[in-house]
């Protein structure tokens, strides 16, 4: 299966028998299309944004979990540190594609946005993206532009920040312990 | 009253009915707000009929509900947050609690989605207990649906009979895990632990009881005059919008769609199970109910398939052997310096996981659960993201509530089966 029509494609990663298309943010709305229209991905699954802030700085150590980790001439074997394989930009935009049909098979599709950068709103190709992509803004600050309705639904409208950063402190709510304070 | 002709129900609608343009928020009309007699009333989040705290915002013309949006997020506990300061082997406990019914599918989509990335084979045994544990524990979550939505309706009676069922097969979790909810029996690798031999004679008394158990509910509901009225042709979803809005489970099958992801895409061992998927045409309250009803007996019929293959399977591993992820047996401490390592360095400072990342999908109660984890290699998810039915079958709520009466708000909400633990996360 090849999706070399999609438009805006950058890259087409295969892994753990699953496929990623990650594309071009400026064209998401052609790409979503497409996939809807020609691939027939008429099922949007879920929109999971990830903040990739920090991805990298810590190496880790130790073994890993597989038959593969335990080859002790690996280098993270022996308590030399590996970093991941680093990211273009802070935060990665997915969304899990489904076609309900005959033929079910699942796809995602991959934006990568810089702090501040909107994605396009994809409401008008999949009207079930509304709470999807009011969730991300709520709590990871992906701004969506073209949304009919773009504010907090998870947590209070006038609450600061988004909590999902890698920014954002553990225990950030101020706790009142008692009457003096 | 009783000679009254039978009701024939409401057809489902043409085209499409989804609120333009936000399709979640039913908007009123300028002309009808301008009579001065809409009402906008404020329904919970504390009511005792809303599941949870779920809050609703109702514009009433006269009964009619001409304007609806449904606000949410007063359960929000930052699950998602908080798995990322865990390590792998500790966040197993989190994905249970964010449902608490239909907890087994959870813990078993997210230890279904680490095993992946490890490329963790689990044994057979392990594999006919998780599918035997997730299809009671569908039983579970349709019986509270069931006995709360009927309440809500007025058949109390419905409450006890179906309490009465739970609490068999709360019996039963607790024989096999010990706990009676959030029973986090299922590690990555397969089981906690071996199940014990006094399980099987309890659960095929359970199996064989549940039929009957069924019967009974139907004999209160299915002939009741005020049941159907208040059920059947309300609350309408046509097939292609349940589609769009992406409702799944129980709601997208009593619109007439033909999708269960154990058929479609088998997991743990149902692709050697024999079972129907009920599928129901007319999309409505009522259609839903029977979904709920037949699945019930189509989950009996695979707890009893399961059981079959695990009588025949005492003495066999529960549990991979691989002690780079799963504890050594509690014995082996006393006289094996390397499964005390093993075990020392499991429970401090975790297993790694390769990096990388996966969405592993599963029929929950409430259809698609869906975990999304990614993995930067270290002892702890860099992201863990939930996609929960609840979630998304709320965003269904104003287009089934189209042209609806305030009294069947009730009715229209509750089926869709929500459980806000899981729709705030």
């Amino acid at each position: 299966m090849t999706y070399e029509g999609v438009p805006g494609l950058v890259e087409t990663v295969e892994a753990h028998g699953e496929t990623t298309l990650v594309v071009d943010p400026a064209r998401l709305i052609e790409a979503c299309t497409h996939l809807r229209d020609a691939e027939g991905f008429n099922f949007l699954s879920d929109i999971s944004a990830t903040d990739y802030l920090g991805w990298g700085s810590v190496g880790v150590s130790g073994y890993i979990g597989t038959a593969r980790g335990r080859d002790l001439n690996l280098p993270a074997t022996q308590g030399l540190q590996v970093l991941p394989q680093a990211k273009s930009k802070r935060f990665a935009v997915n969304y899990h594609l489904l076609s309900v049909s005959d033929r079910p098979r699942r796809v995602r599709l991959q934006a990568w946005v810089d702090d501040g950068e909107a994605v396009s709103s994809v409401v008008g190709v999949w009207p079930t993206a509304d709470w999807h992509e009011r969730e991300a803004w709520d709590l990871m600050g992906i701004p969506f532009d073209g949304h009919p309705n773009l504010k907090r639904i998870l947590l209070d409208d006038d609450w600061e920040g988004h909590p999902l950063r890698k920014d954002y402190p553990i225990g950030g709510e101020p706790v009142r312990f008692s009457e003096e304070e | 009253m009783a000679t009254a002709p039978a009701k024939t129900r409401a057809p489902i609608y043409e085209g499409t009915r989804i609120p333009h343009p936000i399709p979640t928020v039913l908007r009123v009309s300028d002309e009808l707000r301008a009579t001065g007699d809409v009402m906008t009333v404020n329904f919970g989040p504390n009511h005792p009929s809303t599941h949870g705290v779920l809050r609703l915002v109702v514009d009433l013309f006269g009964e009619d509900v001409v304007g609806l949006e449904a606000v949410v997020g007063y359960l929000h506990t930052g699950f998602e947050k908080n798995m990322e300061q865990k390590t792998w082997w500790k966040a197993i406990t989190y994905p249970e609690r964010i449902d608490y019914l239909s907890y087994q599918n959870n813990e078993l989509v997210f230890v279904l989605a680490i095993e992946q990335l490890l490329a963790l084979e689990t044994p057979p045994k392990a594999s006919w207990m998780r599918t035997c544990l997730c299809e009671l524990n569908r039983i579970h979550s349709h019986l509270v649906w069931l006995g709360t939505a009927a309440l809500e309706l007025g058949a109390i009676s419905m409450f006890w009979y179906c309490f009465r069922e739970r609490e068999q097969i709360l019996d039963l979790f607790e024989m096999v895990t010990g706990a009676r909810m959030h029973t986090r029996y299922f590690q990555a690798g397969g089981l906690a632990e071996d199940i014990p031999r006094g399980f099987y004679p309890e659960a095929r008394k359970f199996v064989e009881w549940m039929p009957h158990a069924v019967d009974d509910y139907e004999a209160l509901v299915d002939r009741n005059k005020i049941w159907l009225e208040r059920t059947q042709g309300l609350g309408l979803l046509s097939a292609d919008d349940a589609i769009a809005l992406g409702q799944s489970g129980p709601v997208l099958r009593a619109s007439g769609v033909d999708w269960d992801l154990r058929r479609v895409q088998p997991y743990l061992s149902y692709a050697d199970c024999e079972f129907r998927v009920p599928v129901h045409h007319e999309g409505d309250v009522y259609a839903r109910y029977r979904v709920h009803m037949e699945e019930m007996r189509e989950s009996t019929k695979i707890i009893a398939q399961c059981l079959d293959r695990l009588e025949g399977m005492e003495g066999e591993p529960w549990i991979a052997d691989d002690r780079k992820v799963v504890l050594p047996p509690r014995e082996e401490l006393h006289t094996s310096m390397e499964s005390l390592i093993h075990h020392f360095k499991i429970v401090t400072e975790g297993y790694r996981v390769p990096e990388g990342e996966i969405y592993v999908t599963v029929e929950s109660p409430r259809g698609e659960m869906g975990c999304y984890v990614v993995s930067d290699g270290g002892p702890k998810p860099w992201r863990v993201k939930f996609r929960a039915p609840s979630f998304v079958a709320l965003e269904a709520t104003a287009t089934c509530m189209t042209d609806a009466l305030i009294a069947d708000m009730i009715a229209v909400v509750g089926s869709l089966d929500t459980v806000m633990g899981e729709v705030d996360r």
